[in-house]
């Protein structure tokens, strides 16, 4: 299995990670690795088991009651930056 | 022909419903309107790692009830997904959604179309949760996390509905079961209902369907109209010059009534959907499911039916107190104080109803309580007051929240239905004018009316019509 280095960039950019391009070469061939060792688990026949997701059976579910908020300025206190009371970032462009 | 006829759209919608619950889908946080921002927020609705997401019941208790009332199958396991984004309102990173196995799937609603009855199928509907709120400014977008985690619901539908207006008349439908079901106030104008439009075209008599656009976020009943109407005309035009309508998201722009181009498909997002390892399977035992559809409240064919067949109401009637549920509970409230359910009708959508709406006040706030009303129809049957002194005294009754016999009283609004009394005044109104007495001896009927108006002047509308009438006739021995 190959990787080719437009995988590597949208792969990446999805991530949001900024790669430089000779970190694009080594991944190419890293991520190539990884999917080939992972691969190994097709060699498993599975034609009639049941795809695992979890081991307990059901989640819990709690009432609707309202409980404890965070102190507003705990909710922002690791905000980069911040303003009467809102999260700011950099002007979104819409896509 | 014209040119439009030759083509049909073909159109689906994805609706996102809030639902009506206490709290947040995952966390204990309170859904509330206009607090200050970031106020309704905890760890698990600010994505702070380490915390830990738990469902709240009432709102999966209120998706079953809606997928019921859509009549959807309900799955007794479904599973929760990360959809995959980056945007500045998911702290996250990821929404958490359904997506391979949704709560139900494969129901359907009838609508009213232009042709009759239609049925228009939902292919699925799951829970999911709301994002925060951006508010841009100059060079900066300001993020208020407070409505992040609010309990949604997606429903899609398949690709049956075939005209703009079919799409208003579904999403008019939809909204009336959400709010009947009490599982969403479901205001558009509020974003509790929002709709994602799917339109291609197609030749009337082609089986395939055109290459689809998506518009995104239209969030009024009359632009999802006007939107798809605008979009047709440009599908069909794009195709009758020659070219190929391409697959992308579009946004409709309310002051221009056009729509623009978002994003192409092939810079479509990638949101790498995957099982959330936070949340276990959502397992909802038969047993719910039948309680929850036992205790399901009434529906909006329903009551159109019963309000038709219980108070012998016209279809006209019918609708209008359906349309609005709101209006329909104070009708059967009001009823239920007099029971005369025509007279109570009319005077509830003909005066009370545009009373408030000139004043901006939804009938649930209504100062005129439903006995009031139901009093003062009450009134006016029983010849206390005329119906035009009604209308006088309804305007009295928004005014100043009083009853009906309490205006009557303090006005001196009572009809006066004592013959000698009213005798004495068409005969002053006869004297004086003696040309028109000729006249309407003479056969001019129709100046009855001009009589019996003089004498309402006199005596401020409250002479008892009928006994005016025939008064007039014997005075002046015209029959």
């Amino acid at each position: 299995m190959s990787i080719d280095i437009e995988t590597v960039r949208k792969v990446a950019n999805l991530a949001r990670l900024d790669l430089k391009e000779e970190e694009l070469e080594i991944l190419s061939s890293q991520m190539a690795d990884i999917v080939d060792f992972v691969n190994q688990l097709a060699e498993l026949d599975t034609e009639n088991v049941e795809p695992y997701i979890h081991t307990v059976s059901e989640t819990p579910m709690r009432e609707d009651k309202k409980g404890e908020t965070l102190e507003r300025e705990k909710a922002l206190m690791n905000a980069p930056e911040r303003e009467k009371g809102f999260f700011v970032v950099p002007r979104i462009v819409e896509i | 022909m014209f040119i439009t006829m030759k083509y049909e759209p073909v159109i689906g919608l994805e609706i996102h419903v809030q639902m009506d619950t206490e709290t947040k889908m995952f966390c204990s946080c309170p859904v509330e309107f206009g607090n200050e921002p970031n106020t309704n927020v905890c760890p698990v609705c600010l994505g702070m790692p380490g915390s830990l997401p738990v469902i709240n019941k009432r709102a999966v208790e209120y998706a079953i009830r809606a997928s019921l009332a859509l009549n959807c199958k309900v799955h007794e396991k479904s599973i929760f997904a990360r959809k995959n984004y980056f945007y500045p309102d998911l702290p996250k990173g990821y929404q958490i959604s359904q997506y391979e196995m949704p709560l139900a799937t494969n129901g359907y609603i009838e609508i009213e179309g232009k042709n009759g009855r239609k049925k228009v199928r939902i292919r699925r509907l799951h829970i999911e949760e709301d994002a925060g709120k951006n508010i841009h400014e100059g060079d900066k977008s300001f993020v208020d996390l407070n409505r992040a985690g609010t309990p949604l619901m997606e429903i899609v539908t398949e690709p049956d509905i075939r005209s703009a207006e079919e799409a208003r008349i579904f999403l008019e439908t939809l909204r009336n079961i959400m709010r009947y079901t009490g599982v969403s106030k479901a205001d558009m104008e509020k974003g509790q209902l929002r709709c994602d439009i799917n339109v291609s075209v197609k030749p009337v008599d082609s089986e395939e369907f055109g290459t689809r656009v998506e518009i995104k976020n239209v969030n009024s009943f009359r632009f999802v109209q006007k939107a798809i109407e605008y979009e047709v005309e440009r599908q069909i035009n794009i195709i009758e010059s020659g070219g190929k309508v391409e697959q992308e998201t579009r946004t409709f722009d309310p002051s221009t009534g056009k729509t623009y181009t978002m994003r192409r498909k092939e810079e479509a997002e990638d949101y790498r959907y995957f099982p959330d390892p936070d949340l276990l399977p959502l397992i909802v035992k038969r047993e719910w499911i039948e309680e929850i559809k036992k205790n399901m409240p009434e529906l909006p064919h329903q009551r159109f039916e019963r309000l038709m067949r219980e108070y012998g109401l016209g279809e006209y009637e019918a609708k209008v107190l359906t349309n609005i549920k709101e209006l329909g509970d104070f009708f059967e409230e009001a009823v239920k104080h007099y029971n005369e359910p025509k007279g109570i009708v009319n005077w509830l959508i003909n005066d009370l109803q545009g009373l408030l709406r000139d004043k901006g006040i939804p009938i649930e706030e209504s100062p005129v309580k439903p006995e009031h009303l139901g009093e003062l129809v009450k009134l006016i049957k029983e010849g206390t007051i005329s119906s035009k002194i009604g209308k006088e005294v309804i305007k009295e009754m928004v005014e100043t929240g009083k009853s009906p016999s309490t205006i009557v009283e303090e006005k001196g609004l009572k009809q006066i239905a004592d013959e000698s009394a009213i005798e004495g005044i068409v005969k002053e109104v006869l004297e004086k004018f003696p040309a028109e007495v000729e006249r309407f001896k003479n056969g001019e009927e129709k100046l009855i009316g001009f009589f019996v108006g003089q004498v309402m002047k006199a005596t401020k509308g409250k002479a008892n019509p009928k006994i005016v009438n025939s008064l007039i006739r014997k005075l002046t021995g015209v029959s």
